[in-house]
């Protein structure tokens, strides 16, 4: 049975055990997981999973449940009607229910490669090996990712809607005399993901993070690399673009308001295109078709991301960012692009350490860190986002537009929408490079970022 | 479903052996679980869960293989371990060294988590009513926003390997807390009860019913309030006292993962991390003070980190970790000890049938000290008292931390005086360790229901005894 169809039985079964009346959305997603991990330069853990899962939330008589299983089979899927049914009986009033998604057509989406979707272990081992091998005998570590995902969508409203996606990503370090490297790239496309030509990106990275320097805590001028400025996108999106943060008043966004440097234009793009994130299903969890969505347009604040409850809080519509978490936790873009600057030559992509999209960047700093990764930032005010963190995967000082010396980790403590505040961003590398997520489920397309400050807080030492 | 499922493991076991492995096992897993969650008087989210499936891994030569799937069938288990095996071969391709498992004493058993009240047989229409209660009594004592939130799961687990095991394990967790948060001018104060993430167990719902959260959300409600006026923390060297709960993530993070000997080995040197700690130096090297005694226990009654078995197989057994402040145990699976060239395992789990057993804490947490906590202040003329998380980060070789707590109070000469708003410490394990001069014997057990760790993403749950200490010359006060 199709997931489509697999959808409409469930809302059949919530009909004709709950009445006419009762409201019903069902997502049914069929999701197929591969990663391919290494250490130590050996695969070491190597792993698949194909997953069917039903969710379906009902409201009925005033009162909301929710409720899923993998069992698909008639025993199953009635077992999960029945105990959401009762346990909405059982609930008390939910008087913030933002209604159904009325039928409404899906936006042309991406489609997905087939190849990625069917790809093989094999298949990512052998890029494994190619990373291992480019790295010119350092150690190695990371994943070859391949994921594929079949879903559909029906609600007791009528809108029914289905689609696929299929993604791959490649995540590795090299490490040399205490020293990591780092290189990533995700794509809708394993094809795209060239195990060698990574492996050696992250080597030179190792190579040249050797004997690192200690340097004093303070504010100093940067060059965030792609992977450090996808942490600021995530950062900002999961607790300033938030529907449900700014709703409840604690987010730092202002919708019109002029809050970032001109410079600055950041998207959230769910379905692919050209420039995009590799592309997810086509709709959210509440049946709203995804589309693109600009949060900040030349510096100024224009979009909040919302399911339906953030939005009927606010007296906006639904952006199609309805998640199973995002009435807790709120709603949040995944598909995060900062819109690059002008483009610049990009020379050896495997040589130094600093990545393409840096290297004009570099050139125009006097003095100050070009800073590859951060790691572990958490929230210690969300109101004005002040973020601590560490870097990771290499630091380097760099004096009169040159790469002088490598620095030690430092933890910083910084508020990220301050820091691309008006006036603050001193350049955008022409190539945004396209990242996997890491942790939250969130995909970027970032390029690297010249700042004027950046508050380092403490360094090898404490 | 019903019945065990030692079948369907021994299918899918004996299915990897018949496709090339050398050893195989698999878990059939079943997990319920319940969540509920208030603001401001009203449930904002109910849901339940069940899942249901097969995990099996399979060791082909020298390599590696894991497959899982959703479907309990014959064919399916079969299939699975066909699959987990032919996984195994591609890994050889990029082959490490062999690969020995440390023995784990074999045998069939069954266990399950002590529990007095059955947490799924509680009502939703209870569990909503003392929801809204809390809720609303934060609400109506001031915070502008009141937050709740409960959890339930409930695992059975049919464990079968080609060493011989057969295990089945029934494991009820539940727990929960309250929030009150205060809006100020471009500021925001939140008071949490019992902890930043609730309090939870391997109990039933009298775990729960001890929390008296609605007896305790108004406190939150004033406290949130009354910080966004309090002075800040002040910024420089002090003594530092933590509170329990404080001290419980500062263990976690500072000496629970960087004890994982996964970490230590290099295999999380790409996402979570690798740790400062180097096994040449296991049994001599000096962690903390002689007050630091650290045990890895899973056999503490009712916390969340313990178990009968770990997801290999190894029986519960309580080990040190450190002993008079020096470092003398790890956290361990089959392979990494046999690597290390230790003889004991035993912290081995999985999020679920879909996710490949690692290591992962337990119950990491400290033996009770000599004082109490008034002891500590009544002894301390000039410091800092801090508790209740509000963030943590922590470098990637789990040395240089930063904590961020909910609340602070001066101390002057030997008593608690002003509340202090934005406490924040930072440090190297090492030498805050090192540092722990008073350790109160007011142990309380917290649970983590939340450590990230993985590729894909886990989520485990572990438990940490914790009571207030004082560590000296601490930098805090560290702000953007």
């Amino acid at each position: 049975m199709s997931e489509l169809a697999l959808a409409g039985r469930v809302v059949e079964l919530v009909r004709s055990a709950a009445g006419p009346l009762a409201e019903a959305e069902v997502v049914v997603s069929h999701v197929a997981e591969a990663l391919t991990r290494f250490a130590n330069s050996a695969i070491h853990q190597n792993v698949a999973d194909a997953t069917t899962t039903v969710r379906l939330r009902l409201h009925h008589d005033g009162r909301t449940a929710s409720g899923s299983t993998t069992r698909t089979d008639a025993d199953g899927l009635q077992a999960l009607v029945e105990r959401t049914i009762a346990a909405a009986r059982l609930t008390p009033p939910d008087t913030s229910w933002p209604g159904l998604t009325p039928p409404t057509a899906l936006h042309p989406y991406e489609e997905l490669d087939e190849a990625t979707a069917r790809a093989t272990p094999e298949e990512r081992a052998a890029r494994v090996r190619e990373f291992v091998a480019a790295a010119g005998g350092l150690e190695t570590a990371g994943f070859c990712r391949t994921n594929y995902a079949s879903a559909a969508f029906a609600n007791t409203a009528g809108q029914a809607v289905e689609g696929r996606f299929a993604e791959a990503a490649m995540d590795g370090i090299g490490r040399a005399n205490g020293a990591d490297g780092v290189a990533r790239l995700a794509s809708g496309r394993l094809a795209d993901i060239d195990g060698a030509v990574l492996g050696a990106r992250a080597a030179a990275k190792a190579r040249a993070g050797g004997q690192p320097i200690e340097l004093p805590p303070g504010r100093y001028e940067v060059v965030l690399e792609p992977d450090a400025v996808a942490d600021v996108l995530a950062n900002m999106a999961a607790f300033g673009f938030n529907g449900k943060s700014f709703a409840q008043r604690q987010s730092f966004a202002e919708l019109g308001a002029q809050q970032f440097d001109s410079a600055v234009t950041l998207l959230d793009e769910p379905i692919g295109g050209p420039g995009a994130p590799a592309p997810d299903l086509p709709f959210d969890t509440e049946g709203t078709p995804r589309a693109s969505l600009t949060l900040v347009a030349e510096g100024t604040t224009v979009g909040i991301t919302h399911d339906r409850s953030s939005a009927a809080q606010v007296g906006a519509v639904s952006t199609g960012h309805g998640s199973p978490a995002s009435r807790g936790w709120g709603p949040y873009g995944t598909h995060l692009r900062l819109a690059p600057g002008p483009a610049t030559p990009v020379g050896d992509a495997t040589a130094g350490p600093t990545a393409e999209s840096s290297r004009a960047l570099v050139a125009n700093m006097e003095r100050g860190l070009l800073i590859t990764d951060f790691w572990y930032t958490r929230v210690l005010d969300q109101k004005s986002l002040v973020i601590t963190g560490l870097t990771r995967n290499g630091v380097w000082l760099v004096e009169n537009g040159e790469v002088t010396a490598a620095v030690s980790n430092m933890r910083f403590t910084q508020s990220y929408p301050q820091a691309l505040g008006p006036g603050t961003v001193l350049g955008i590398g022409g190539e945004a490079i396209m990242l996997p997520d890491r942790w939250s489920g969130v995909r970027y397309v970032a390029p690297a970022v010249h700042l004027t400050s950046w508050n380092l807080t403490g360094n090898a030492s404490g | 479903m019903s019945g065990n499922h030692f079948d369907e493991a021994c299918t899918a076991v004996q299915a990897a052996l018949d496709a090339g492995a050398r050893y195989a096992d698999a878990r059939v897993m079943l997990r319920r679980s319940e969540a509920m969650s208030a603001r401001d008087g009203d449930i904002e989210d109910v849901s339940s869960v069940e899942s249901a499936g097969i995990g099996v891994r399979a060791l082909v030569g020298s390599s590696w293989g894991f497959y899982a799937v959703p479907d309990l069938s014959d064919s399916a288990a079969r299939a699975a371990g066909r699959r987990a095996a032919q996984i195994a071969a591609a890994s050889a391709m990029v082959p490490g060294p062999a690969i020995d498992l440390v023995p784990t004493g074999a045998g069939e058993a069954e266990w399950a988590s002590p529990c007095e009240i059955d947490p799924l047989s509680v009502s939703l229409s209870t569990k909503g009513d003392l929801l809204v209660a809390a809720t609303g009594a934060a609400k109506a004592a001031g915070a502008d926003l009141a937050e709740g939130l409960l959890q339930v799961w409930d695992t059975r687990k049919w464990f079968v390997s080609s060493d011989g095991h057969r295990i089945d394990q029934h494991i009820r967790e539940c727990g929960g807390g309250v929030w009150a948060s205060a809006f100020g001018d471009g500021e925001i104060q939140r008071r949490s009860w019992p902890s930043h993430r609730g309090q939870y167990g391997t109990r039933g719902w009298e775990l729960v019913d001890g929390l008296d959260l609605v007896e305790n959300a108004p406190r939150m409600a004033e406290e949130a309030r009354q910080l966004l006026t309090a002075p800040l923390c002040p910024s420089g060297e002090t003594t530092l006292v933590l509170g329990d709960e404080q001290l419980a993530l500062q263990i976690h993070e500072s000496v629970g993962h960087a004890i994982e000997l996964d970490r230590i080995l290099g295999w999380e040197a790409a996402f979570a991390g690798t740790s400062w700690l180097d096994l040449d130096q296991l049994g001599t090297l000096r962690y903390g003070s002689d007050l630091m005694n650290i045990t890895i226990d899973p056999t503490i009654p009712g916390a969340l980190g313990s178990f009968g078995y770990d997801d290999e197989g190894t029986p519960a057994v309580k080990r040190d970790a450190v002993r008079n402040g020096r470092w003398v145990g790890v956290l361990a699976g089959r392979d990494s000890a046999a690597v290390a060239g230790l003889d004991y395992a035993g912290s081995v789990r999985a999020d679920g049938w879909a996710r490949l057993p690692m290591v992962r804490m337990t119950n990491v947490g400290l033996e009770p000290g000599p004082h109490t906590l008034d002891e500590i202040i009544a002894a301390t003329d000039d410091g800092v008292f801090m508790d209740i998380n509000r963030s943590w980060s922590i470098d990637d070789r789990r040395l240089n931390f930063q904590f961020g707590c909910e609340i602070g109070y001066e101390i002057k000469n030997g008593k608690r005086g002003r509340m202090l708003r934005n406490p924040t410490y930072t440090g190297i394990g090492p030498k805050f360790w090192r540092s722990m001069d008073m350790l109160s014997s007011e142990i309380v057990s917290w649970g983590t229901p939340n450590c990230g760790k993985g590729q894909p993403a886990q989520i485990g749950h572990t438990g940490h005894p914790a009571a207030p200490a004082r560590f000296t010359n601490v930098r805090v006060g560290v702000r953007g």
